[in-house]
């Protein structure tokens, strides 16, 4: 008996409305208190080839990715043989019995729930793209009753989701009924996989990392987004633009507190976003590895110029078109160091939606303050997947950290002759690139504030402290010089490390980011089970801060997960700290799949 | 290149309304080689601004990368300035003209940044009639790497190194209208009597106004041959019309000929008054100034002056939609929904 601890994947034909039935499933664990984790493995396609949604349910509270299926919903004959393979042995495997199984289908490890889906949608729907629509319904209901899912809350969801188009409401009940039905006169059930209710959600919500950035960058003031369109960041600007609609149209005059452009490319999107904020607006882009890899000259112009900027990498599987539908951690390096000569850019790493509203947040305070691009690193698996999360926050009494900017009244003060203190800091004279403050970071202007204090020209070629142009040495070395700085100013105030232990208890430590918290949260519980302690530390940033080279420094040896080929985040760890290569032994996850904590184990466990 | 700039003004030098003089509106010295055309459209871009009365911060500059994209250093030191990357200005231009409506923006470019390495930002800033002035330095080749053929260069124009250019020129101001550009002029750095009120009406015009300058490389491609030297530009150059500006303060008094005076005014009151040259050519129809750029390039003339003007027209911030008030200036009250919302939202994500 599997209460509660499950795995159930869908297996349907691209395009063909599964999808929103399918997450109807997922809704009505999580509204019966279970944790729930769903992941749409989909390809690169419009209509027609396979895609697949795979629901985790764990009572636990384990949200990431497992293998095996315990109940496979086999609606699409193109790929049936190998999802009849994948069930584990005791598992279900539910089909459309409208026409018979081909021969070969005889496994006797597991049982065979023959519903004739197309049958029954044809006998009650006479519309084509109804008997598909409804065909996918109609395996809800009947998985409810299989599964012992409370029809009420499925009753409940199809309220909520047609809300205002009431006339929809009673057809989906009725398909659903269809399913109940069929199973309450065919099979023995429930099954002996089935959700029981429970209470552990308390106030969570279930929502998508892209969603959570979108609306993130809504809270965070952005005014301008400008962006190019690429799976899988495309719906961060569509949240943007849905939230936008909803939350900054001036009530008075019905025009718009925001602007977004969809750009000719993503060169043109990082340059608009980069001419808004030179210009004192909060702008953004998204965008996935391949239009990072178009914005690095931009990014390097932000960098030398210091020009804030705000860049949303939803990350995907390269190199090149890679996969572009499937999940990865591979653009740390090309993030990090993108653009030629010396640049590096502080990285956000989010491993929750919850995270990905605050970063993106953080992001815009960050960028303005240190004026340096920043970019937010998520990945497909949290972007486009919808995830159990903490509900968000606000402080309302939260400002915009604008950073130094300086105002008409401040530019006047500088040049006003003694006694003030903006007069002495500078020595009557304001200039662009100069560290008054000894932290690297220099005062900026923005166009329109005075008519004769504070213009210059940014530029990407150097210039001295006071934004001349210049090709002396000195100046030159004495800018990159405080650019190091700035950097080192960067390392404190970017989000700090998640800790999971008081105090270190273990010579043996565990480094994981983004996407891999949460399988690997569960292999550090499997361990526990087993004896076994290992101290974990979750970097939520690059560069690294002084809590990060403690948890690295009390260490002897280092597992570093990360969902790549080449550890890239190792890689970056040797290179800005240092360390001894050989200390840090990598567990790595590449085949465009969340990682999972299987993985982890077992590479773990062949060291230990 | 000069490296001394002479401290004396004459102390009777007009004033603007404002109470500035022309030199008010100059920048740094310039870097460019002397006679360089660029550096007369610099001073054409400054003459324009005094005599418009604009506040120089007032105006942002922006270029690319190229000898011409060194210009804004070279005016409006009270402006500010952003010399951003090869062929990307006008992305760049767009953002800052979307965080704050409020300024004139005044982008310079060149045929290299434009025609080659920035053809497709080119093409899509047009498209979306962004509020800007978009000037191109056109020498016809790369005078910053040493002269080599742009795609401005006429097919059969000599090079100083005497290699002939194989390939057809791509003929900015015709593709600009083809585009949907909302005001196209085509003018002369040595002719800064047709240049400045085109600037000026340019900076007037509510959309995207885009002038080609013919600004010969003294350098590299001012040589016997080439149809972009100083030379061969003065001999092939026929006006459309001689352009006067009308600034929106004062009125029009017209004294010329009826008929031959075309008055287009414009949004903010101003009117450009054009005293045709041409009879069959109206400046208010697209088809007509897309045949008169034609019909000049096949008879080896390079047609200047104001081509066409489309007055009443809708910027990009209409077309989006987005606020009179600028949107750098919006605070937090404006702009985040605070925590109420917030608490909703949570509740419709269980």
């Amino acid at each position: 008996m599997k209460i509660n601890d499950f795995v159930v994947r869908f297996a349907n034909v691209n395009g063909t409305g599964s999808a929103s039935a399918n997450a109807l499933f997922t809704k009505a664990v999580f509204r019966m208190g279970v944790p729930v984790t769903p992941k749409n493995i989909f390809p690169s396609n419009i209509q027609g080839l396979p895609t697949w949604y795979d629901v985790r349910v764990s009572e636990k509270g384990y949200l990431g990715r497992r293998h095996g299926v315990d109940l496979m919903v086999a609606v699409n004959p193109q790929s049936m043989k190998n999802d009849y393979r994948e069930v584990l042995p005791g598992g279900y495997f539910l089909y459309d019995s409208t026409k018979p199984l081909p021969p070969g289908y005889d496994r006797d490890d597991i049982t065979h729930l023959g519903i004739p889906l197309m049958a029954l949608c044809n006998a009650e729907y006479t519309d084509a793209r109804q008997r598909q629509l409804f065909k996918n319904i109609v395996y809800i209901g009947a998985l409810s009753a299989l599964c012992d899912i409370e029809f009420s809350v499925l009753e409940g969801l199809i309220g909520d989701q047609f809300k205002g188009k009431e006339k929809l409401i009673d057809p989906n009940i009725k398909a659903l009924n269809i399913g109940v039905n069929y199973v309450k006169e065919n099979f023995d059930y429930p099954l002996d996989i089935r959700v029981e209710r429970r209470d552990l959600l308390g106030d969570k919500i279930l929502f998508s990392g892209n969603s959570a950035c979108g609306l993130g960058a809504v809270y965070a003031g952005a005014t301008v987004a400008a962006w190019y369109p690429i799976t899988p960041s495309t719906s961060v600007v569509d949240a943007f633009a849905k939230y936008a609609a909803k939350f900054r149209v001036d009530p008075a005059t019905g025009k718009n507190n925001y602007a977004i452009v969809q750009a000719e490319d993503e060169l043109a999107a990082i340059g608009m976003v980069m001419g808004a904020c030179w210009n004192g607006a909060r702008s953004f882009t998204a965008t996935s590895g391949p239009g990072v890899s178009l914005m690095n000259e931009f990014l390097g112009l932000g960098y030398f110029a210091e020009v804030p900027t705000v860049l949303i990498d939803v990350q995907r599987t390269g190199p090149s078109t890679g996969m572009p539908t499937r999940t990865q951690q591979s653009d740390l390096l090309l993030a990090a160091y993108a653009s030629h000569g010396d640049t590096k850019h502080p990285l956000l790493l989010p491993s929750t939606p919850k995270e990905c509203f605050e970063m993106t947040v953080d992001a815009f305070d960050l960028t303005e303050r240190l004026q340096t691009p920043v970019i937010v690193m998520t990945d497909l698996d949290l972007g486009m997947n919808d995830h159990v999360t903490d509900p968000l926050v606000w402080d309302d009494s939260r400002k915009y950290d604008r950073g130094k900017v300086l105002s008409a009244e401040q530019l006047e003060a500088i040049y006003g002759g003694g006694g003030s203190q903006l007069a002495e800091m500078f020595n009557g004279k304001w200039g662009r690139y100069l560290d008054v403050d000894g932290d690297g970071i220099p005062y900026r202007t923005i166009g329109g504030t005075h008519p004769t204090r504070g213009a210059f020209v940014t530029r990407g070629s150097s210039r001295d402290e006071y934004g001349v142009y210049t090709e002396d040495g000195d100046a030159y070395r004495r800018n990159v010089d405080r650019l190091a700085k700035k950097w080192d100013t960067a390392k404190e105030l970017v989000p700090q490390p998640h800790f999971y232990q008081e105090a270190n208890r273990s010579k043996d430590g565990v480094i994981f980011f983004g996407t891999s918290i949460f399988s690997a949260e569960e292999a550090i519980d499997l361990f526990a089970e087993e004896g076994i302690v290992l101290d974990a530390m979750r970097p939520r940033s690059f560069p690294f801060g002084k809590a990060f080279c403690d948890f690295v420094d009390s260490h002897d040896r280092l597992f570093v997960i990360e969902q790549n080929r080449d550890a890239q985040f190792k890689s970056l760890m040797t290179i800005e700290l240092g360390i001894d290569p050989s200390r840090l032994i990598s567990v790595l996850n590449y085949d465009g799949t969340p990682i999972t904590a299987d993985d982890i184990v077992n590479r773990i466990k062949t060291r230990i | 290149m000069t490296y001394i700039r002479p401290t004396f003004r004459h102390p009777a030098l007009p004033k603007n309304d404002l109470g500035y003089t022309v030199d008010y509106y100059e920048g740094s010295l310039s870097t460019l080689c002397a006679g360089c055309g660029h550096d007369s459209i610099s001073a054409a871009i400054a003459q324009a601004c005094f005599e418009t009365n604009i506040e120089p911060h007032r105006v942002a500059k922006l270029s690319g990368i190229g000898c011409s994209s060194k210009t804004p250093a070279y005016f409006l030191s009270n402006s500010h300035g952003f010399n951003s990357v090869h062929g990307r200005m006008p992305s760049v231009a767009t953002g800052a003209n979307l965080a704050n409506r409020d300024l004139i923006y005044f982008g310079v470019s060149g045929d290299g940044d434009t025609a080659s390495i920035g053809m497709g930002q080119f093409v899509h800033v047009v498209r979306r009639n962004l509020n800007m002035v978009y000037l191109v330095m056109n020498n016809g080749c790369y005078g910053l790497t040493k002269g080599q053929d742009s795609a401005t260069a006429d097919a059969g124009s000599k090079s100083k190194a005497g290699s002939v250019n194989l390939f057809e020129a791509i003929d900015l101001a015709s593709l600009a209208v083809e585009l949907g550009a909302t005001f196209v002029a085509q003018s002369f750095s040595g002719d800064k009597s047709q240049l400045v009120p085109l600037i000026q009406a340019a900076m007037s015009h509510p959309g995207f106004a885009f002038i080609n300058v013919i600004s010969p490389c003294v350098t590299f491609n001012n040589n016997p041959g080439s149809t972009k030297s100083y030379d061969y530009v003065r001999e092939h150059m026929e006006a459309t019309a001689t352009v006067d500006f009308v600034p929106h303060q004062t009125t029009i008094t017209a004294s010329y000929e009826e008929g031959t005076v075309e008055a287009v005014p414009l949004h903010d009151g101003s009117v450009i008054s054009l005293h045709k040259l041409e009879k069959d050519w109206n400046p208010l129809d697209r088809i007509s100034a897309i045949n008169a750029v034609q019909n000049a390039r096949a008879k080896g003339e390079i047609l200047t002056g104001l081509l066409y003007v489309d007055p009443d027209t809708s910027d990009l911030h209409d077309m989006i939609n987005t606020t009179e008030r600028p949107l750098n200036k919006l605070t937090e009250a404006d702009l985040c929904p605070g925590s109420e919302v917030l608490k909703g939202f949570n509740q419709s994500l269980r």
